[in-house]
């Protein structure tokens, strides 16, 4: 088999295999959100104070709350399938719009924080194993355990004090500088400063975890014969190192690089909300606030659409990497 | 251990891993705190009877500034001191049951699946990956808000949440239990399914479970503490995240409110790790690395 068949096998294998995932995730997500107490119309009228019956029955009809909810569900089927992730009456204007709106904010922030933590946590381990059991060694293992521990928001409360309150030097909050007027270079450079805090808070908790997987990957495939047969031959230094133990110990690293998308998710809603940074995560938690499930829903939908297509392209990455790993 | 008793005494076994554990002086001082940790807890009651929400003192007292307060008040004169140790209460049982929850259900799930197989296993495998794809931290926020907020539904949807990975070990463990002698041998002496996946595999599977439940305490508290700093949490109880959270409307000018709650959470967080790391040592000796 070919490196193309063999990756086109696996994209139709995990394409047919994501489908009835989905489909399970979205009608699992729709009837738990049915069961919350109170909807979009309930919060609609507490904030205009007083609604009458009338107006309620109204709102209700205008956002199709009213039918059956098994037709919902199937209306809600149907747009999805136009891409359609249904309207949010809270910011007046379609969920899948409002989403796209903040999804490159959330994922600048994201590849920035996973770039990172991969370089950073990769370098990290592989000094960890080199030095196994030395010094270094048992620094590094402590700093890992240390940022493995920290919680994501706390952290991120505590630089904003050091490097925003006390030295000044990065802002606190936000992805830009408003209405600054900036273009060009210096817009980007103003950007940069604001990606700065937040991408270092949600990257801390994988440096550790990078870092742990590396040493240990490393120290394995330090062993093997291959690596003994090349030592034999004469190669050593850097080509032994980096072509013949780094590539492979990363096999299992980038394995948990895919894993790890959906964490990186999750933190960032609480990350988003501690920067106010206007992204999706933040979206998710106004929406709780809010009581917009239309928008949670949404959410909920495209971040685990995230994870199946990260997944994927892992999987192909993989298959292309290591021609051992079968499409069967 | 019964099982394993032709090739070595059970006792041999635990004791080797009991002095494993011991000659690890990392593994030593988080047990040490923890159970100081546990012991403040439960002496809460005793050593700050009255409400910790209640107003006592001079608001922002700086820690240190009033030997009556060593860790200060906070904008409402309340006891920051206190705070922690009541707050500690509901980390270590909002840690600890729901990881019990978690393991419950990973457990049922994991062992049915590993042990019977076949279909039984494809269909359960299959449940495991729709809920182990939505990020976990968004689905709990999501079962949270659809639940009201109380301490009871924080844990449930912990549990809810955290299962599918002791799931996933639990069934690669019991897989490749299930076709060693000492399983074959049980089932031809007639014994049923229950009494082989309880008495049989699950103490051989234990160690590996032991090791992530340390973990999944860790986790489960580092999620209630993000819950709840996020206002999601239970409004009528004091926690370390929902401290920080009320600290933060303070963080130019009295930082030290979220710093010693969040340091609160750091400590026990790291001693669980570090526990795990060290039960992970103890008890699978020849998976641990070059010390």
């Amino acid at each position: 088999m070919t490196s193309f068949q063999r990756i086109l096998a696996t994209l139709r294998r995990n394409a047919v295999a994501a489908v009835p995932t989905i489909l399970a995730i979205v009608v699992l997500n729709f009837f738990l959100l049915r069961l919350a107490p109170g909807d979009a119309a309930d919060v609609l009228a507490g904030e205009s104070g007083a609604a009458t019956e009338e107006l309620m029955r109204q709102l209700r009809a205008r956002f199709g709350l009213d039918l059956p909810v098994l037709i919902q569900l199937k209306n809600y089927l149907l747009g999805l399938a136009q891409g359609s992730l249904g309207f949010s009456p809270r910011y007046n204007m379609p969920v899948t719009d409002l989403i796209l709106q903040r999804l490159p904010v959330t994922v600048a922030l994201m590849a920035s924080a996973l770039v990172v933590a991969f370089v950073v946590g990769v370098t990290a381990g592989y000094v960890m194993a080199l030095c196994a059991g030395r010094w270094p060694d048992r620094v590094l293992s402590v700093v890992a355990l240390l940022l493995y521990s920290l919680p994501g928001f706390w952290i991120g409360l505590m630089l904003i004090v050091a490097f925003s309150v006390k030295l000044g030097w990065l802002p606190s909050g936000g992805s830009e500088t408003i209405a600054s007027g900036l273009t060009g270079v210096d817009l980007l450079l103003d950007r940069l400063r604001h990606l700065v805090l937040p991408a270092t808070t949600l990257a801390l908790f994988y440096v550790a975890i990078y870092a742990r997987l590396t040493r240990a990957s490393v120290l394995e495939v330090s062993e093997l014969d291959f690596v003994r047969t090349a030592r034999a031959k004469g190669v050593g230094g850097a080509g032994l190192a980096l072509r013949h133990i780094l590539r492979n110990a990363l096999i299992p690293v980038t394995t948990m690089a895919g894993i790890h998308v959906g964490g990186v998710l999750g933190g960032a809603v609480v990350v988003e909300t501690v920067f106010t940074w206007p992204g999706m995560g933040r979206l998710a938690f106004e929406a709780v606030q809010r009581r917009d499930f239309a928008v949670l829903l949404g959410v909920l939908f495209l971040s685990s659409i995230v994870v199946i297509v990260v997944n994927m392209l892992v999987d192909l990455l993989q298959a292309w990497l290591d021609p051992r790993i079968e499409a069967s | 251990m019964q099982a394993v008793a032709t090739t070595q005494p059970p006792s041999t076994g635990r004791r080797r891993a009991l002095r494993a554990f011991l000659a690890n002086p990392a593994g030593v001082l988080a047990v040490l705190f923890l159970l100081f940790v546990a012991v403040l807890s439960l002496a809460a009651p005793l050593i700050y009877p009255e409400d910790p929400l209640s107003m006592v003192a001079r608001p922002l007292l700086w820690p240190g500034q009033n030997a009556a307060y060593p860790l200060g008040t906070d904008s409402l004169g309340r006891d920051v001191a206190a705070g922690i140790v009541w707050g500690g209460r509901v980390s270590l049982l909002v840690g600890i049951v729901a990881m019990l929850l978690g393991v419950a259900i990973g457990l049922a799930i994991g062992a049915t699946a590993g042990y019977f197989g076949g279909r039984v296993d494809q269909v359960l495998v299959k449940i495991v990956e729709i809920f182990q794809t939505p990020p976990s931290f968004v689905l709990l926020v999501v079962l949270v808000a659809v639940a009201q907020p109380s301490l009871t539904t924080v844990v449930l949807a912990i549990g809810g949440v955290t299962w599918p990975s002791t799931a996933r070990l639990v069934r690669a463990e019991f897989r490749s239990l299930r076709s060693k002698d000492f399983v074959m041998a049980a089932r031809s002496l007639g014994y049923g399914h229950a009494r082989i996946i309880l008495r049989e595999i699950l103490p051989n599977a234990l160690p590996p479970l032991i090791v992530s439940s340390s973990v999944m305490v860790a986790t489960a508290i580092l999620m209630e503490s993000a819950l709840s700093f996020l206002g999601l949490s239970d409004p009528n109880v004091v926690s370390w995240g929902s401290m920080i959270g009320a600290g933060r409307e303070m963080l130019r000018t009295a930082w030290y409110l979220s710093a010693v709650p969040g340091l609160a959470i750091v400590a026990t967080v790291l001693a669980l790790n570090a526990l795990g790391d060290a039960l992970n040592d103890a008890l699978n000796p020849r998976l641990s690395g070059p010390r």
